[in-house]
């Protein structure tokens, strides 16, 4: 179906339930959630308040779905919602907010605004307003089954190459294994050590998992661009696999969309419950610890901190495993302001960092996570999303910083006990 | 026009309309209001979640809409005016409408029960102390371009609602500028004048705030998180 501004507007009424009524009736315009935006806070420009984003769908809620308002309608007394408008705000709604829901966490009334957000994008990628960047990644999910274009064979070369470097077997299209591990096109691409960490750890825990040669990747761009049609059609590949290999759990990756895509978005996509379990990493890895599973060996003194992924801490509720883990492997670890369900999001999550019209006010708003980093004096940085990290790393590139950045699941794999492993 | 109004009512007899139809008006088009809205909003309606909630979660709905009540320490930390006036506001305005003896005196009247109250004079000087948060409020829209690109007439007529009973009833108290019936008058009329305007405006905050704090914590408290 070709976009229009038509399609835009009846998905924008279609996207509007009893929580946005709520929000938009309960609002009283106070402001505090500018205060917790990081796009906000870090160019001090007015039109980066987080409600101020959604004024084309409260336009359309007004004008719809309230008596006075259809009363004026109706009568000429008010505009109706213009394509203009929904083009004017596609900026505001992509490039100035990674769903971070932070603005979420603060709204004196309970305005769940980053759940707005995504609604209001469904409207704006019906009507063709998304960023090029965003909808050329979903094309090519819908055309190669991957949103950076990934083809099996570059797994496979991956795969070999962690074989090679870790001596392990990485099992692929396993029947009956206990877990389906995913991973991001991230680390795909760029940190493949990954899946090595994965293999090492799973061997060391006697852990049962497998890859899937149809699905394994777990990004997202559907949940991005907020196209739930494509969304649907990413999760159901994953399903698919799940039953097909009738694992009992599926492993999301360390990337933060995935995992909201997956685990919380997933069923309500392809209507109705899964027959198996989706864990975060970092969930399984800490359930894994507790259990004496895996042990760990030396620590590192070095002072690190933590970056806690937005998606899966404050939307996911994965907040003290990461912790857990570190507190296995670190001998200084230090906590930012704010960490935990109230940490600064790394600017680029949500879409933002695979949208090029985005990238300069992504680098300033990373201006936030560069003094929180500063502040704790560490100069090594633990995440736990690839995209996270690829984001960080532009960031501090662009500022100079001398950080490390590494992943979690990497870090635990580095201090696993020789013996065990061998 | 004054005059014509004058000949036609006298100022007991507007203080008895007040009393009497004015407060049925008003009441009704409460009821009303509220009734409307709460169909707006419910009628609505929400998907059912069909991914599994975590087991144990830290957060709920219900939590939520008791834990919104205090703002978070990086709000307070970045931004402790807004909070401040709105506190200020909010506790002087339930504390002159609930604890000023003559109000309660009301209510003993028509409900037949009644609660102790805070002595005249203090609740005196607490009206001109709302008064200046009400006033506050005003300058926090006009000033901060956060609030000014973000504030409609409503926001600005609710300031105007809220503040004419305080006003009013500040005037009334100290028999100054009207007559004592007619100020009276004019407050009891501007108080059901916001009793009657409160659902179809932002005001209609105070009811609707609870379904959004609680759908928010519940979005929040099945992923394991106390929002």
């Amino acid at each position: 179906m070709s976009a229009s501004f038509e399609r835009g507007y009846h998905a924008l009424m279609e996207v509007i339930d009893a929580p946005v009524a709520s929000f938009f009736m309960s609002c009283v315009h106070c402001g505090l959630c500018a205060q917790a935006c990081l796009f906000y806070t870090e160019t001090g420009d007015p039109q980066y308040t987080p409600i101020y984003k959604l004024e084309p769908l409260k336009k359309v809620w007004l004008h719809e779905y309230t008596l006075f308002g259809r009363i004026s309608s109706r009568l000429g007394l008010s505009k109706k919602l213009t394509d203009e408008e929904l083009a004017a705000w596609s900026p505001l709604v992509y490039d100035s907010c990674t769903l971070c829901g932070r603005c979420s966490m603060v709204c004196p009334v309970g305005n769940d605004i980053a759940y707005m957000v995504r609604k209001i994008r469904e409207g704006m990628a019906a009507a063709g307003h998304a960023p090029q960047g965003v909808i050329e990644a979903t094309q090519r999910t819908i055309r190669l089954g991957s949103p950076m274009g990934i083809k099996l064979q570059a797994l496979q070369t991956q795969i070999r190459a962690q074989e090679a470097e870790t001596g392990l077997t990485i099992p692929i299209d396993q029947q009956s294994a206990d877990y389906l591990a995913l991973l991001s096109s991230m680390e795909i691409i760029n940190f493949p050590e990954y899946l090595g960490s994965l293999a090492r750890i799973f061997k060391q825990a006697g852990v049962s998992w497998t890859l899937s040669s149809e699905a394994f990747e777990a990004t997202n761009s559907g949940i991005q661009i907020g196209v739930s049609d494509i969304a649907r059609e990413i999760v159901l590949k994953i399903v698919n696999a799940a039953e097909k290999l009738q694992v009992r759990s599926v492993i999301s990756p360390e990337c933060g969309h995935a995992f909201t895509a997956l685990r919380w978005e997933g069923p309500n996509l392809i209507g109705r419950p899964y027959n198996f379990a989706v864990v975060h990493i970092l969930e399984l890895l800490d359930q894994l610890r507790a259990e004496g599973r895996i042990k760990t060996d030396g620590q590192l003194d070095t002072p690190l901190t933590f970056h806690d992924p937005c998606q899966i801490a404050r939307r996911g509720g994965v907040i003290e495993q990461p912790r857990r883990l570190l507190g296995e492997v670190a001998a200084d670890f230090r906590e930012m302001e704010d960490a935990g369900v109230m940490n600064w999001c790394c600017g680029g999550g949500g879409g933002v960092s695979a949208n090029p019209r985005a990238e300069a006010i992504m680098i300033k708003a990373f201006k936030r996570k560069k003094d929180q980093l500063e502040a704790t004096g560490a100069h090594t940085l633990v995440t736990a999303c690839a995209n996270c990290r690829i984001v960080i790393e532009e960031g501090l590139e662009a500022y100079d910083m001398n950080v490390k950045v590494i992943g979690l699941t990497e870090l635990v794999a580095e201090h696993l006990k020789q013996e065990e492993t061998s | 026009m004054w005059m014509i109004w004058k000949s036609l009512m006298s100022e007991t007899d507007l203080l008895l309309w007040t009393r009497g139809p004015g407060f049925q008006w008003a009441l009704g088009l409460f009821l009303l209001g509220m009734a409307l809205r709460g169909f707006e909003l419910f009628s609505l309606g929400r998907r059912r979640d069909l991914a599994a909630p975590r087991a144990h979660s830290p957060g709920s709905g219900w939590r939520t809409i008791f834990t919104r009540s205090l703002p978070k320490w990086s709000t307070w930390r970045r931004t402790p005016a807004t909070p401040l006036i709105a506190y200020g506001f909010h506790i002087g305005f339930f504390a002159t409408l609930f604890l000023f003896p003559p109000h309660i005196q009301l209510a003993l009247n028509i409900f037949g029960f009644s609660w102790p109250g805070l002595p005249s004079p203090l609740i005196d000087a607490l009206a001109l102390l709302t008064l200046l948060a009400v006033a506050g409020l005003a300058a926090g829209r006009l000033l901060d371009p956060v609030k000014r690109l973000i504030s409609g007439f409503d926001d600005y007529a609710v300031l105007v609602l809220s503040a004419l009973p305080l006003l009013t009833g500040y005037f009334a108290f100290h028999h100054q500028i009207l007559s004592y019936t007619l100020m009276l008058a004019l407050h009891i009329l501007s108080a059901e004048l916001l009793l009657a305007l409160m659902p179809f405006t932002s005001l209609v905050h105070f009811a609707t705030l609870l379904v959004a704090r609680w759908y928010n914590g519940d979005i929040a408290g099945r992923k394991g998180v106390a929002s």
